[in-house]
């Protein structure tokens, strides 16, 4: 189905993102529940989720908090976790920039993991869709993961540590993940961006604060766009070789 | 447990988190807006999602926290079905579907 307005294009990404619910409920519930194990207040567990919204980063702030790591390196470890989200803002950068601030101000709040693959696969499948529909897409794609993000939290808060751990709901995250990426791979350079950043995930694993995700990262996208080049520059020796 | 942690601290972590990761969310769509990026720049950023989130998945499948990080069947093996799932049918539901029926049969079997 081609997205032909504004109001199709906010349910098509409402649609596209639906799947992420099954994500995103045991994972916040999950931050519910280790948060007020911790001591945290229902209240002050809530708020977490609404002024933060990213999983990875607060479940790390949470961790270190209760080996009473010091303020500063609490906050800069799990700031560390997020600075994909830098990269995220980045790649989306060339397809909604043009949008009014207040949308992108309130896009950036509500740029999660899920938001922004579910965005990028859209806005690369059809280019020639316009800002207004990319923000309406955007949105679509948010509104099944934010709010569910909120509600979650809280019940997770609510029902405490009464959800026992052979429910495995630690592996609901890589799972997704998995799922989400997996429909992304393209073209060779994709899968040897992945590939790469997999492998260097894994050397880069010990690499303290958290810096090992970002040097991976980088080093797949620097595998990816190098693929890129090297496939393009056959390509031409190719159809040059054919005439 | 954390009874005793500083209610200060706390408050200083959730407000610093909140601006900060709003900060790195909007440090390119905010401030570099419509302006043109370079094509290098460009061709980098296309990799960006096939290789931030296999950076950070790869070490919890192989060393989940879950188990004290020892390499563990069910998971590696849930992992490998929502991928694999995932690239034959690029349908990310039924990817998800078969990484948590892979996950929980064999907790099961195994457990």
């Amino acid at each position: 189905m081609a997205i032909t307005t504004t109001k199709s294009a906010f349910r098509k990404g409402l649609k596209d993102a639906a799947p992420f619910v099954l994500v995103i409920i045991p994972f916040s519930s999950l931050f519910g529940i280790l948060a007020t194990e911790a001591g945290l207040s229902v209240f002050e567990t809530l708020a977490f989720s609404v002024v933060v919204i990213a999983g990875a980063a607060q479940f790390t702030a949470l961790q270190l908090m209760q080996e009473h790591a010091p303020t500063a390196i609490v906050l800069a470890s799990a700031l560390a976790v997020n600075l994909r989200m830098a990269m995220y803002s980045a790649s989306l950068t060339p397809y909604i920039g043009a949008a009014p601030l207040w949308q992108r101000a309130f896009a950036a709040y509500m740029t999660v993991d899920q938001s922004y693959v579910c965005a990028m696969a859209q806005y690369e499948k059809e280019p020639q869709m316009t800002i207004p529909q990319r923000m309406s897409y955007f949105f679509g794609c948010v509104t099944p993961v934010v709010p569910m993000w909120y509600l979650f939290t809280l019940i997770g808060a609510l029902l405490g540590a009464q959800i026992p751990q052979s429910w495995a709901l630690d592996f609901a995250l890589p799972i997704t993940f998995l799922a989400m990426i997996a429909p992304m791979f393209r073209t060779p350079a994709h899968v040897i961006a992945a590939v790469v950043a997999s492998v260097a995930g894994l050397l880069t694993a010990g690499v303290p604060y958290s810096l090992g995700l970002i040097l991976a990262g980088l080093a797949g996208m620097l595998a990816g766009a190098r693929a890129e080049l090297w496939l393009e520059k056959r390509s031409v020796k190719h159809s040059e070789g054919a005439a | 447990m954390i009874e005793n942690i500083d209610r200060t601290t706390l408050w200083i972590v959730i407000l610093g988190l909140g601006i900060g990761s709003f900060g790195l969310r909007f440090v390119f769509t905010g401030l570099v807006g419509d302006r043109e990026m370079p094509e290098w720049l460009l061709r980098h950023l296309r990799y960006t999602a096939v290789a931030i989130l296999p950076a950070l998945v790869a070490p919890q499948v192989i060393w989940p926290a879950a188990t004290n990080g020892q390499p563990d069947l069910p998971r590696i093996s849930a992992a490998a079905a929502a991928l694999v799932v995932g690239i034959m049918t690029k349908n990310v539901l039924l990817a998800i579907i078969s990484g948590a029926v892979t996950l929980y049969t064999l907790l099961w079997l195994l457990g």
